[in-house]
């Protein structure tokens, strides 16, 4: 009986190698950070706190620039780019209507 | 050396992400949220730009540039349409994970099979579930949102729908440890398209069973679900960046969703699969007491009068885009040292913080919005509550009416101020097709018309007295 991570490890270093495990513990302190910090958020500030989250998950789009820039097959790069413009698209237009309805609440 | 850069990068936006959400905690120091934010952004975008191992820049950079040019008029939409807008982009969000989780997959089975380790499989799996579910699922709350034709705006439900949805979901999940303990046999790339075909249609079916009033906990989900995508992304690609920042992102949705359901008295489970809206059947309790329709003279006289008038807004304001006309209001009144306040509830509008953000947008001081439970205690003291275009988070039903939907429900206590006025596009009822009693009570008067159009004729009466008519 072959243990097929032993023979993914002998295979493929960079991806077998992965300490999954550290992976969830960073997993699950983030998790911890963000609900002790998302707790506070000002109650009036709930529709922008949304838009910036909206742009900050859109950090998809370093997984995206890695399968579309690399050299893949071509199918591969289609789909990359494609998930390139959507994560692309959230982070222009979040920032941006969170700063324009941030503005809002500042002039007072 | 590019290894250590890319690891400094990661370390370096996650701080600047977590000091970007720790800064909204207050108005005043919210702007610099925007600030830590793209500059996170725009460190972990050039650190994975200059990887190595990136080679074809052209794809990149015009990736980007349509990202701009659909990001940028999308960022310009009035605020009224802010609830879709957001929705359109958890759509995004969940598209992008579940295409890169779709390529991870085909690049493993065509080049390196020995990649899909037990363990990354899973993840990819659950990339792409949560993806494509995220995307038509938020794509559906978008089009509701926004009153597309072809997608009904009222719950739609059918026996056996909870059976139905859970079952699709089952499936797509027992594919997907089929394709976990056999990556690579000759069907499963079959199996794993239609893990993403049951996906899709899990995304649509879910959102079909869910009107209005539930969007602000729905979207809190959605929201919550596109971080975790992005989470699961991190997994497959082995990157900590994406882990903590989808970890941030989905924090926040739960965080929202539970605050959403609390101030519904709902449980999750009961606002995805309770279908809200249709359970309703009970007719009104006794006798169907009649309205009694004020004029706008009399209901300006009736403002001029009062020392504490409390406005409470709701979706209709949203849809009369009347913000400003209520500011207009909100001078005359002041102008008069009559005190005015906006009683918020939770999940008034159609997405968390809506009416704050409207107000905000017509320059009501954001002093004068007072959230629910603050100014509850103040209701009886009250001499005028003015209710522009909200229904059922003033119900009183939902105090002991236990057939009714919105039972137990917090409310804002309208009913406990002297004099209500209420503004009310038709006679028909309130979205969850609930009578509300608050219109009949002895004290309430009723004002029928566009909420924009009523205000402003009452500001107009206000500014000119009766003279001008």
């Amino acid at each position: 009986m072959i243990d097929p991570s032993m023979v993914a490890q002998a295979a493929a270093p960079d991806h077998a190698a992965v300490d999954y495990w550290s992976m969830l513990f960073v997993f699950v302190l983030a998790t911890f950070i963000g609900l002790g910090v998302i707790r506070r958020v000002s109650r009036l500030l709930y529709t922008p706190l949304m838009s910036l989250t909206n742009a900050i998950s859109a950090i998809a789009v370093v997984g995206s620039i890695a399968v579309t820039g690399a050299d893949y097959p071509r199918v591969i790069r289609i789909l990359g780019g494609i998930a390139l413009f959507a994560s692309m698209t959230n982070i222009v237009s979040g920032f941006l209507i969170t700063n324009r309805m941030l503005k809002m609440f500042k002039k007072q | 050396m590019s290894y250590a850069v890319a690891q400094v990068a990661a370390i370096l936006a996650t701080a600047l992400f977590i000091f970007s959400l720790y800064w909204m905690n207050d108005p005043k120091t919210a702007r610099h949220s925007v600030v830590a934010g793209v500059t996170g952004m725009l460190v972990a975008v050039l650190a994975t730009w200059f990887q190595p191992e990136i080679v074809h820049h052209g794809w990149i950079v015009l990736a980007i540039a349509a990202g701009f040019a659909v990001g940028v008029p999308l960022s310009l939409v009035p605020l009224t349409a802010v609830p879709q807008r957001t929705a359109l982009s958890h759509a995004f969000g969940g598209l992008a994970a579940g295409l890169v989780g779709t390529a991870e997959y085909f690049l493993g089975l065509t080049e390196h099979p020995a990649q899909l380790t037990a363990f990354r499989t899973s993840a990819i799996v659950a990339e792409v579930i949560l993806g494509f579910l995220t995307f038509t699922g938020s794509l559906m709350a978008a089009g509701k949102l926004q009153e597309v034709k072809w997608i009904p705006q009222r719950p739609v439900t059918y026996p056996g729908q909870n059976v139905v949805n859970i079952g699709v979901l089952a499936i797509a999940v027992a594919l997907g440890v089929l394709v976990v303990l056999h990556p690579t046999a000759p069907w499963s790339g079959q199996a794993f398209y239609a893990i993403v075909g049951l996906a899709v249609l899990f995304g649509v079916l879910l959102i079909i069973p869910i009107g209005g009033a539930d969007m602000p906990t729905v979207i809190s989900i959605l929201n919550s679900y596109a971080g975790l995508s992005a989470v699961a992304m991190g997994f497959v690609l082995n990157n900590k960046l994406l882990v903590t920042a989808g970890a941030l992102d989905g924090s926040s949705g739960l965080i929202l969703s539970i605050i959403m359901c609390r101030a519904m008295n709902r449980s999750f489970t009961n606002v995805l699969f309770g279908a809200f809206g249709t359970v309703q059947k009970t007719t009104a309790v006794g006798e169907q007491k009649a309205w009694k329709q004020e004029t706008v003279e009399g209901a300006a006289q009736l403002l001029e009068q009062a020392s504490l008038v409390v406005i409470i807004p709701g979706y209709g304001m949203a849809v009369a885009q009347a913000q400003h006309k209520v500011r207009e209001l909100y001078d005359q009144l002041t102008k008069r040292g009559i005190t005015v306040k906006f009683a918020i509830h939770p999940v008034a509008g159609r997405m968390p913080g809506h009416m704050n953000v409207l107000l905000a947008e017509a320059n009501i001081p954001y002093t004068a919005l007072v959230e629910m439970e603050e100014i509850n205690p103040d209701m009886p003291q009250c001499d005028v509550a003015l209710v522009i275009g909200a229904n059922d988070v003033v119900n009183p039903a939902a105090r002991y009416v236990k057939g009714s939907p919105i039972y137990g429900m917090p409310i804002i206590d309208a009913d406990k101020a002297r004099t209500v006025l209420a503004i009310k596009r038709s006679k028909k009822p309130g979205f969850a097709g609930i009578d509300n009693e608050l219109y009949v009570q002895d004290n309430t008067w009723m004002l029928f018309g566009d909420a924009k159009a009523v205000i402003g004729d009452l500001v107009r009466q206000l500014a000119g007295g009766g003279g001008l008519h």
